[in-house]
């Protein structure tokens, strides 16, 4: 049984902290099933299933640390495993870095396992290969898409006294419909704790639609327009922005959140005041771990507030060093919005470029979070508050921390890639060059 | 996703695969071939009871020993062993997979019955049967990377050493910060078929790299410039940094063949990233480019290993990397002109010294090499057995490979390269021939299309060329061109002495997402009127 509930998982945790002979010693247990099913040319390409369980120890003596990982559960097995530990650890060179474990933490109450998703077995997958290839097969257009579905468990203990559990589960869906002449291609993805959200089917009706509705580009020139992001195109820019929050390589001048002459820009409005981005392990739609990796409790953290930079995110070394509280990396973020649809955008716009993803995103300089990639499966033309023609797909090099400035209108948050995440209209968004892509 | 061990939680961007041992561990052998041989029967004889039309079984016991350092400390040190089989059937003319860590009789067994099982079931989507091409069993076989120090042997204390080494010298030539690595793979693995095929094969790889950070706190300025090392087939003698494998490039800049010299590049590293903090930033427009093998490497890459592809071009990567502009019908026209004349680029996994070099491929196939693009026209793709059909082919190229035993093998991009020119020419005199020019050294920032056609490529340094000499170092430098259009500017090629390969250590492809290991050998190449642009932005 992948799967163990907080009572199994102590039990075993308790055994393996009561072999330890280190200074200190943290057990992280871990075990999930997950399945896939993938699909190309209208046929299902590959599928499978995996199921884990697996132990890993952490021994400590001073400054020095050793990890073991086993995936056996009897009582030798486990000795063996913190004694294996407890070798590495003692040849491993010291690390001027290490932070004494954690003791007891607080943890909210998060709802991110849903039995549904729990429940998936591969005759689900089929039929949900098959809701998505059938309607492609009958309208001649060709269906490859990917289902990947998780359900697990994480439980960490140490010997000061911390002791965290969740479960969780996730199902992600992606598809790609392209037209028999190769000359138009749609996408949509969906992504849910609770499998019982996803509809196949809907997904690929919208795939199809941009798929159908994008052949016979027209090439506009590069340059700066106004575009509509949708929820899956602004969450990677977004994302990148936020994986770049850390505290310490902004102190060390190397980030952009570094500050000319020394010093971070924590406190600066660096963003349009209508953007405030927060975190939230318990929001209803993205719910995550109550912890993070280390055990460290994951709390509601406010990062930019109505533009202004409000926190960043530490290691527990660096936040001991600087004198302050060790906010942990979220694992989701919501850029809060208001109530306007995606077709409510582009009704209220005049000229304009709707942009369905994009592809490839790459760092150009982490001084100033350029990043450069492409539009992809589905960009078009909006004259009037209308959707008027597809447009060849374009290069970009922008930085999300520009284009944050740049806000036009902010409409209501969907779930993207475990984030909530408004369609955002953005003026002066940088295209650079066209291409003929597909 | 499943196969990633504790490591990947260490150093989240860093595919590590299986669990923690120490490094001791990782020098006990594994199980004996006739071993390996009786285990891979009993998978074979369950399937086809069970109505396996074709059966593969592959035993892999993957190694993995990675160091990670920043400064005067080590960050981690990652020592992993994965032990497993997986099996892939052909029943119903259908694919099926599965894969167990369970290596006993009793679990080869049950995991081969769920792979047919699997087949049976996904056959009711099935609108063609798989039609593999013949593969001839080859029998008994071995194969191992011919390495002089299994790096696996040298002590971490030496390792450790180095790496210190490397940070203390850059940090003494100026650096602000240095993170510096060390990745040695091993895959043990034995392959057997139901064409009567039993490949034993001892696959090692190794990259040493860091980055070199300086910062400038008076104007907040911070630049990087990475290793110009080469991930790469190799042993630890990789690392032995030989005068004879260095090559002389012009401004006293070196390069590196089959021997790296990480210290000295470290020193080098700390000079030019205090360099780029007050180089020039670059004037936007046409320039000739001359590309560095460890710059071009990554473009080969990118704009000619991926969209000849032949599962790319057939669409099933179409939901995830992609398709390709490479179409069949543009290769059945035998006219395309992919390049000017001057491009031959040739696909290979056997070349001495690379990552793509192995005996056979992991459906069986002996490996070799052939041409991709002949004087500028695209003539091949890469292919293995159940696609070779398409292009009227009888013999697969030997492309397949898992990354670990608990993925299923697909199409992979064999070492894809360019050859050096016919003409006797270095560096120096290729410089000396350009009137308005930047010559670009190692990996930076890239970015293509899905079907391959647009990219945009940075670099780790930019020197400006006027006149036929270099006259400093430039920043701001990235150039965007259309597939064709670069590689019909392509207009002349330095010859085999300066010939070095690049190697992609983790190249990433499929859902679920797996890594494998390739190289790119060219040597320095002028491409003229390629288009630069300015990537300095104020925020």
């Amino acid at each position: 049984m992948a799967i163990l509930s907080k009572e199994e998982a102590k039990k075993i945790i308790d055994k393996v902290l009561a072999f330890s002979k280190a200074d200190e010693i943290s057990v992280g247990l871990n075990g999930d099933r997950s399945g896939n099913i993938r699909y190309a040319r209208n046929s299902v390409s590959t599928s499978g299933e995996t199921t884990d369980l697996s132990l890993s120890v952490t021994s400590v003596f001073g400054k020095k640390s050793g990890t073991a990982t086993i995936n056996e559960f009897d009582d030798a097995s486990l000795e063996k495993t913190v004694r294996r530990a407890e070798e590495i650890a003692k040849l491993a060179p010291d690390n001027p870095e290490y932070m004494p474990m954690l003791g007891a933490q607080q943890f909210q109450e998060t709802q991110s396992f849903a039995e549904s998703t729990a429940a998936i077995n591969p005759g689900f997958r089929a039929q949900a290969a098959f809701n998505s290839i059938d309607p492609c097969i009958k309208k001649d257009l060709t269906a490859a898409g990917f289902l990947q579905d998780s359900a697990g468990f994480s439980a960490i203990g140490n010997n000061k006294g911390l002791f965290a559990y969740n479960k969780s589960t996730s199902v992600d869906f992606s598809i790609t419909v392209r037209t028999a002449d190769g000359k138009g291609s749609g996408y949509a993805t969906r992504d849910y704790n609770d499998a019982s959200k996803l509809d196949t089917k809907a997904a690929t009706e919208i795939a199809m639609q941009k798929a159908l509705a994008s052949v016979n580009t027209k090439a506009l020139e590069p340059g700066k327009y106004t575009v509509i992001l949708e929820p899956t195109a602004a969450v990677d820019l977004l994302q990148n922005m936020m994986r770049s929050m850390d505290a310490r390589n902004a102190d060390e001048g190397r980030s952009f959140l570094g500050k000319k002459g020394g010093g971070t820009r924590l406190g600066e409005k660096l963003f349009d005041e209508r953007i405030t981005i927060y975190s939230d392990p318990a929001n209803p739609e993205i719910p995550t771990s109550p912890f993070a990796g280390d055990g460290r409790a994951q709390e509601k953290v406010t990062w930019i507030d109505k533009g202004v930079v409000k926190n960043m995110y530490y290691s527990r070394f660096w936040a001991q060093k600087q004198g302050v509280k060790a906010v942990p990396a979220p694992s989701g973020f919501i850029l809060a919005g208001g109530t306007e649809s995606l077709a409510d955008l582009i009704k209220g716009t005049e000229k304009g470029i709707l942009v369905t993803r994009f592809w490839y995103i790459r760092a150009v300089d982490p001084q100033t979070l350029l990043y450069t990639g492409l539009t992809r499966d589905g960009t078009f033309y909006i004259e009037n508050g209308q959707i008027k023609y597809p447009v060849k797909n374009f290069r970009f090099n922008e930085s999300p921390v520009i284009m944050l400035n740049n806000v036009e209108a902010i409409g209501k948050p969907v779930r993207a890639a475990g984030n909530l995440v408004p369609p955002l209209k953005i003026r002066d968004f940088t295209f650079t060059s066209l291409s003929d892509a597909v | 996703m499943s196969g990633m061990g504790i490591g990947a939680l260490m150093m989240p961007s860093v595919p590590v695969i299986g669990q923690a041992v120490s490094a001791e561990h990782l020098l006990e052998p594994g199980i004996d071939a006739a071993a390996k041989k009786k285990l891979s029967e009993i998978a074979l004889n369950a399937a086809k009871s069970k109505g396996a039309t074709y059966t593969d079984v592959r035993i892999g016991r993957y190694l993995q020993q990675f160091l990670f350092t920043r400064e005067r400390q080590v960050q981690n040190i990652v020592n992993a062993e994965s032990y497993g089989i997986g099996i892939r059937v052909i029943a119903n003319g259908t694919w099926g997979f599965s894969a167990t860590s369970d290596v006993t009789p009793d679990g080869i067994a049950k995991c081969a019955a769920t792979a047919v099982e699997i087949a049976k079931a996904n056959s009711k989507f099935q609108k063609e049967p798989v039609q593999l091409a013949e593969q001839k069993g080859v029998g008994d076989k071995t194969w191992k990377t011919p390495i002089v120090k299994n790096a696996f042997e040298i002590p971490i204390r030496e390792k450790v050493d180095l790496l210190m080494n490397v940070n203390g010298k850059a940090l003494d030539g100026g650096a602000s910060f240095v993170t510096s690595n060390l990745f040695f793979v091993n895959e043990q693995k034995y392959f057997a078929s139901s064409d009567g095929s039993f490949i034993d094969q001892d696959v090692h790889r190794i990259w040493p790299t860091f980055t070199v950070t300086v910062t400038d706190k008076a104007s907040g300025k911070f630049k990087t410039r990475d290793a110009i090392s080469s991930p790469m087939g190799m042993g630890y003698e990789y690392l032995d940094g030989v005068a004879s494998e260095k090559i002389a490039g012009p401004n006293g800049l070196v390069g590196y063949r089959n021997s790296y010299d990480m210290v000295e590049d470290a020193i080098t590293a700390a000079k030019q990233a205090k360099e780029k903090i007050t180089a020039k930033t670059v004037q936007a427009g046409k320039y000739d480019l001359v590309l560095d093998p460890n710059h071009l490497g990554l473009t080969i890459h990118e704009s000619v290993g991926h969209p000849t592809e032949l599962d790319r071009v057939l669409g099933y990567e179409a939901n995830y990397a992609g398709t390709s502009f490479a179409t069949l019908d543009k290769w059945q026209s035998k006219t395309f002109a992919y390049g000017s004349k001057l491009v031959n680029i040739v696909a290979d996994k056997t070349q001495p010294h690379t990552l793509g070099a192995v005996g056979y491929d992991d459906e069986g196939v002996p490996c070799k090499e052939w041409d991709i693009i002949k004087d500028g026209i695209l003539v091949n793709y890469q292919a293995i057995r159940d696609q070779v059909k398409i292009i009227g082919e009888k013999e697969s190229h030997g492309c397949c490979y898992a990354d670990n035993w608990n993925s299923v093998q697909f199409q992979r991009m064999p070492n894809i390269s360019l050859k050096p020119g016919t003409e006797k020419r270095s560096v120096m005199d290729m410089i000396k021939g350009v009137e308005k020019g930047i010559y670009i050294i190692g990996r930076g920032s890239y970015s293509i299309d899905q079907q391959r056609y647009n990219f945009q490529f940075g670099g780790q340094v930019f020197y400006e060329i006027k006149n036929g000499e270099i006259t400093g170092m430039l920043d701001d430098v990235a150039y965007q061109s259309n597939t064709q259009e670069f590689w019909n500017s392509c207009a002349q090629l330095c010859d085999k002495d300066d010939y070095r390969t690049f190697g992609s250590f983790f190249d990433g492809k499929g859902q679920p997402g797996q890594v494998s290991a390739v190289s790119h050998g060219s040597s320095t190449t002028r491409f003229n009127g390629v288009n630069v642009i300015n990537t300095g932005r104020k925020i």
